[in-house]
């Protein structure tokens, strides 16, 4: 069994030593061969967490530059256990957490899905289609295991409803940036910084927003507000435009350095 | 299993206050989507319970629609099955299927939540030409996604939607079929959702949706129910209710007139895309029912000759009809599809739509379990759209044929 530091009390610990949380993401399987030592050369350019995404058929959060990584990582064989044998490998000593959708859960079962993360020294897990009112089960055998279930919060949500789902969020609250899907946008959303303020109002725990941040510049402007931010397709759409595995560890240094100097 | 008078009251009822039939159903959707969900719950009880929007409702199904529809005695069909055969013709409806009573339905629903614009996601095209029909009679902006495979397949439905003033967008991923149509309708749906309504066009997807749809769609049994009780002697009820089921939306609005009498109820899947059949649970586009999957959960491709039944899913209460055993889910193979087309065709002048055609292939297939009975199959469609394609496969064309699997 591989252990890692537990994501609450490290993400914690690091914001309140003035540190600006960068959370970039795999796709776990893409590129095919290279893909392990995106985390390696991550965490050590600086990431405090990582998401490592296990790759869904009918992932209807992404965009097209998420969908791609995660259909040729599909039809090139990858799979959760073996994906998860591969991250319980990893050299790193900060936390992982896996990013899939729920059915992936379901079919593994709840309890094999949360003792297969821990095992693999994945100590959070975030399913984007599964909302507050159906999660329960799914976070109280997460709770259990020691899994993280860092939930989502959205624009679209009222105050009352942000609340809600920052309490039952473990690990840090997960603002989504813009109503849409997973991509990268030309200019930052308003809706970036609106949700990181609403949630900063509400809870104490590390507020990381995500999607349609894409450069070091959008990362800084919605860090001032947000105590991280996570990056991805930005991270991907460089590979898959030709770029190496080296890029995209030089293109995360590259938002470290960012946020670290604002 | 034994059905009582008792227990058959709670068939087809509402679902629970999550969305549920059994332990089926659901509202497995992105956070930003949940507040939108729950209006529409709202926006739907209040209208379903407002009398001036259903006698709105079903005055623009007589008026436009063409309702009711009628039930044909098949009597030379009849004599050449051995049973007694009545069609319920939604093909006779404007757009030449059932779907337009969910469309109408969901049009005045989104008006009267404020809402302008209309996407929705089709697999044949039927769905896709009546929302587009719905949103050009009520001055709607519409966006229909559809996979490429199935524009290949169904040109002309493209072309019928565009004469109808939507926007038809190609869906590149996945198999390109109308389960990733889906996919794309709601990724669109996640990005517009203050101005946008989601008109899905299924007994699928999360809460309010199964049930929504087929409260709308509920008027085909209800139709149904009342023109047997003219037609069939005794307690007015035909032996067996069948439909096709993909989705399940036309099989949703029949039963649930029957849901409540001794009918035996039978949906017909093909069997490259029977979810029922596999009996595997499984969580995608909005909700938990059947699906077909591997053994890690990745979605798998469907396989049928007729482009409305390629999907891999079923909406959830007709996994909870098939899990209490109140209806039956047989499967049917592309070519015994293809032999029930030809045999309507021929033995009553009706051609129908390759969809229903499933449900006429089951029948055949059990003529002597059907011997002596009355059997009414829901015609939900015509096969105007199907000709081209069914022509190609019987000339051999290479490309056409490999549509079909055996």
């Amino acid at each position: 069994m591989t252990v890692r530091p537990d994501l609450e009390s490290h993400l914690t610990e690091r914001r309140d030593a003035g540190r600006k949380l960068l959370l970039p993401y795999v796709t776990g399987g893409y590129p095919v061969k290279d893909w392990p030592r995106l985390i390696e050369g991550f965490a050590a350019a600086g990431a405090d967490a990582i998401e490592i995404g296990i790759p869904f058929s009918d992932p209807v959060m992404d965009g097209p530059t998420i969908q791609e990584a995660s259909s040729i990582a599909l039809s090139n064989g990858a799979n959760p256990p073996a994906i998860l044998d591969r991250v319980a490998q990893a050299d790193v000593d900060i936390p992982l957490i896996a990013m899939t959708y729920y059915n992936v859960a379901f079919r593994m079962g709840h309890k094999r899905f949360a003792d297969a993360l821990v095992t693999a020294g994945v100590g959070g897990a975030i399913l984007p289609d599964l909302p507050l009112e159906e999660a329960a089960d799914w976070a109280e055998e997460a709770d259990r295991a020691g899994v993280a279930t860092v939930m989502l919060a959205a624009p679209t949500g009222d105050d009352a409803r942000l609340a809600r789902v920052a309490e039952r969020s473990r690990g840090f609250v997960y603002g989504v940036g813009v109503v849409g899907i997973t991509g990268e946008r030309a200019e930052l959303s308003a809706s970036a910084t609106e949700i990181a303020t609403r949630l900063k109002a509400i809870t104490s725990k590390p507020v990381v927003v995500g999607l349609g941040i894409s450069t070091p510049a959008q990362a800084v402007e919605v860090a001032q507000i947000a105590d991280g931010v996570v990056v991805a397709s930005a991270i991907i759409r460089r590979m898959l435009a030709g770029g190496s595995t080296d890029d995209a560890i030089e293109f995360v240094g590259e938002l470290r350095k960012a946020l670290d100097a604002s | 299993m034994t059905i009582t008078a008792d227990h058959a009251d709670s068939f087809m009822g509402d679902p629970d206050d999550t969305g549920r039939f059994g332990q089926f159903g659901g509202r497995y959707v992105p956070e930003t989507l949940v507040p939108a969900c729950a209006e529409l719950e709202v926006a739907f009880k209040q209208a379903w319970a407002d009398p001036q929007f259903k006698d709105e409702f079903h005055n623009l199904l007589t008026t436009y629609g063409g309702r009711p529809s009628p039930v044909t005695e098949c009597f030379r069909l009849s004599e050449e099955l051995g049973f007694r055969v009545l069609l319920k013709r939604e093909d006779l409806n404007h757009t030449g299927s059932h779907k337009i009573n969910n469309v109408i339905g969901q049009a005045l629903l989104a008006k009267r939540m404020g809402k302008n614009r209309l996407v929705a996601e089709t697999g044949a095209g039927q769905h896709g030409v009546a929302t587009a029909t719905a949103a050009a009679l009520m001055g709607m902006e519409c966006i229909v996604f559809m996979g490429e495979v199935d524009i290949k397949r169904q040109a002309l439905n493209v072309f019928r939607m565009q004469l109808l003033g939507a926007e038809v967008r190609t869906a590149m991923s996945g198999s390109r079929t109308l389960k990733d149509a889906v996919n794309e309708a709601m990724r669109d749906w996640v990005a517009t959702v203050n101005t946008t309504h989601y008109c899905l066009g299924s007994v699928m997807g999360p809460h309010p949706y199964p049930w929504m749809v087929r409260e709308f769609h509920r008027v085909i049994g209800d139709e149904a129910r009342s023109q047997c009780a003219e037609m069939i002697s005794g307690d007015g009820v035909p032996d067996y209710v069948v439909a096709c089921v993909g989705g399940g939306s036309n099989a949703a609005g029949i039963f649930s007139g029957f849901a409540d009498t001794r009918a035996k109820l039978i949906g017909a899947e093909p069997a490259g895309g029977a979810a029922v059949g596999r009996a595997v649970p499984g969580v995608v586009h909005g909700s938990k029912s059947y699906l077909m999957q591997d053994e890690f959960g990745q979605v798998q491709e469907a396989h049928s000759v007729s482009a409305g039944l390629d999907y891999p899913g079923v909406g959830p209460e007709h996994a909870h009809l098939a899990y209490i055993g109140r209806a039956r889910y047989e499967s049917v193979t592309d070519s015994e599809v293809l032999d029930a087309f030809q045999l309507l065709a021929r033995t009553e002048g009706i051609i129908p739509a390759l969809e229903p055609a499933h449900g006429l292939a089951w029948m055949v297939k059990a003529k002597s379990e059907l011997a002596g009975t009355t059997v009414l199959l829901n015609m939900s469609g015509r096969g105007d759209k199907d000709v081209a394609q069914v022509q190609a496969i019987l000339d051999g064309d290479p490309e056409a044929l490999a549509t079909m699997r055996p």
